[in-house]
């Protein structure tokens, strides 16, 4: 069930929310909607879902075009960032919502339900109020809502960003191992990269209503399109107009020739990384992330001038192997 | 500690003082003499009738105004439109204007003199000195309490459970039905408690425009009235510890509508 998205924009008053936005997510594909805040990319997921409409462009699942179709009608799976439960109904009445406006038989509606309870993990709580769940567990029984009805498309708003750091990062294979048995076609909006490396195939970036770049984690990673996906796909230094991964910032005790001076500001051990900052001799600050045995054979210490070789390092319109930066 | 111990007595003497003694005091009244002569007085023809017209008047307002509400509340909350702050300012104007006033505006505006009045009189509708009169003025008193119970109930909720209902296929009514009216039943609850109260308790407006009949357009709040000007303090306790069991009772039914195990 491929998603198509054709040169959609949308508007709020004066805030241009999508600009001209054309993408596709192929069908079974895990696609990550990633940007900051303001980017476009709830909203993107909201047209698909025909819960909010776009002023031009289309939308088409599975060669179809839906742009007018109302969302009840889309066959869409929609979970949002704080769960939407219905609070009045307990978690077997709240999965059973969609069969039930389906009218399947009760002897249908039990099997399915007792089915995805099992999916997601939450047999033995069919009879508790969302209230008397954890946000993990409620967050669950929202997608195990949103499956009963078999849609054709699983779009997840934000689906984790309510949890806590070690729930979220639990959910995140949890759902990357489902997506993998179920083989829908899912979108997930997140404004978090590390996430969208993590569970996505694909990702999208998007900045300011546009897209930057779309493709796979090590793609965006390796090739970014530019400045901002660099920026925004992982930490980066700027030397003029050179960009560089702290990963690949080398530091040497002994100058070779493609090295430049450059003396140790600060230090911090975070276990397996250290992360060392740098001031070059020509007064330019950046740091580099080296490993803990790296650190004990430099032996890094305040003030202790090192000399520093930069690895692999980009300027947008060329990429640069290997060379010092000039600035 | 003893400034918690006189902020406790003060709000409980004032409870005591102003509430609860009265009430106390009519209670005890009413059965002073025994139950025989509360009974004779219940089974008065005049009593009957303003205990049914009471409560005819009063079912009908809250169900109005209840339906009305809901709708009104949705609109307010949900809707982005041009007087928005106007209708919800009109909303309170019930609140604002003494029912004295709604009273006489009613009577000015279906009296048999007035363009309505005349117009309705030859259709043979007798709003004046009738029922339709008293609960056009118990609808306009008891109107803003399910709009002003709902509001806040309906904004805490927010759309995000609504638009989950539409994904999963539910049309604008199913959505209505199964989650938003059930969302919002604890302030439609209590909205109906106070339109009640108010509907059952109304004496300005209603003295106005009911003409005061006798056994015809007496609610049981005027024939608490009547009875006093007249004597008949037993009529007229009994009749008071009527209105207060009918409050109560309301009261106590709204509460079996409370929301269970969900908060």
């Amino acid at each position: 069930m491929t998603i198509t998205v054709r040169e959609v924009s949308k508007r709020f008053g004066n805030f241009v929310a999508l600009d001209d936005v054309s993408v596709e997510a192929p069908a079974g594909s895990l696609t990550a909607l990633l940007g900051p805040s303001g980017s476009g990319k709830s909203t993107l997921l909201r047209v698909i879902a025909g819960l909010e409409k776009p002023d031009s462009g289309k939308i088409f699942i599975s060669d179809e075009e839906k742009t007018q179709t109302p969302a009840q009608k889309r066959g869409v799976g929609f979970v949002f960032q704080h769960y939407a439960a219905f609070k009045h109904m307990n978690v077997f009445e709240n999965v059973a919502f969609g069969l039930k406006i389906r009218k399947r038989s009760k002897a249908e509606i039990r099997k399915r339900v007792s089915e995805l309870l099992e999916l997601v993990q939450l047999d033995g709580f069919a009879n508790r109020y969302p209230a008397q769940l954890s946000g993990g567990q409620r967050q669950r029984m929202a997608l195990a809502r949103a499956l009963a009805v078999q849609p054709e498309v699983l779009l997840l708003d934000e689906p984790f960003g309510a949890l806590d750091a070690r729930v979220r990062q639990e959910l995140r294979g949890w759902l990357k191992r489902l997506h993998e048995e179920i083989e829908v076609t899912t979108i997930l909006v997140t404004h978090d990269q590390e996430e969208a490396m993590e569970v996505a195939d694909r990702i999208v970036l998007m900045n300011h209503g546009k897209i930057e770049q779309v493709g796979g984690p090590q793609d965006l990673y390796e090739n970014p399109a530019n400045e901002f996906v660099m920026g925004f796909i992982g930490p980066v230094n700027r030397l003029g107009d050179t960009f560089v991964r702290p990963h690949d910032v080398e530091i040497q005790l002994h100058e070779d020739g493609t090295t430049s001076e450059a003396t140790v500001d600060h230090f911090v051990y975070l276990g397996f990384e250290v992360r060392v900052e740098l001031t070059l001799s020509d007064g330019q600050q950046l740091w580099a992330q080296v490993t803990r045995e790296e650190a004990w054979h430099l032996g890094l210490e305040r003030g202790k001038t090192v000399h520093v070789r930069i690895g692999h390092s980009k300027v947008f319109g060329q990429s640069v192997e290997g060379s010092l930066p000039q600035s | 500690m003893i400034a918690r111990l006189t902020l406790r007595t003060l709000a409980l003497s004032y409870l005591a003082l102003l509430l609860v003694f009265p009430v106390g005091v009519v209670f005890v009244r009413t059965f002073a003499e025994g139950v025989g002569p509360v009974w004779e007085a219940i089974t008065r023809p005049d009593a009957l009738h303003a205990l049914w017209l009471t409560l005819l008047v009063a079912a009908i307002a809250v169900a109005g105004n209840t339906i009305f509400g809901v709708i009104c509340a949705i609109v307010l909350v949900r809707h982005d439109f041009r007087g928005k702050a106007l209708l919800n300012a009109v909303l309170d104007l019930p609140l604002a204007v003494s029912p004295v006033v709604v009273g006489l505006a009613l009577l000015v505006v279906y009296g048999r003199t007035s363009l309505v009045g005349g117009w309705l009189a030859e259709a043979g509708i007798r709003v004046i000195f009738s029922a339709p009169g008293i609960i056009l003025a118990t609808i306009f008193v008891s109107l803003p309490f399910v709009v002003r119970e709902v509001v806040p109930v309906l904004r805490e909720i927010g759309t995000e459970q609504e638009q989950a209902a539409t994904t999963l296929g539910a049309s604008a009514f199913q959505t209505f039905r199964l989650v938003t009216l059930p969302a919002i039943r604890s302030g439609v609850a209590y909205g109906v408690v106070l339109t009640t109260a108010r509907a059952i308790g109304e004496f300005g407006a209603v003295s106005i425009i009911s003409g005061k009949l006798a056994g015809r357009t007496e609610t049981l709040t005027i024939y608490v009235e009547d009875r006093f000007l007249h004597f008949d303090l037993v009529g007229c306790y009994t009749a008071s510890v009527i209105l207060a069991l009918i409050a109560v009772m309301t009261l106590l039914l709204t509460n079996l509508f409370k929301p269970r195990e969900e908060y």
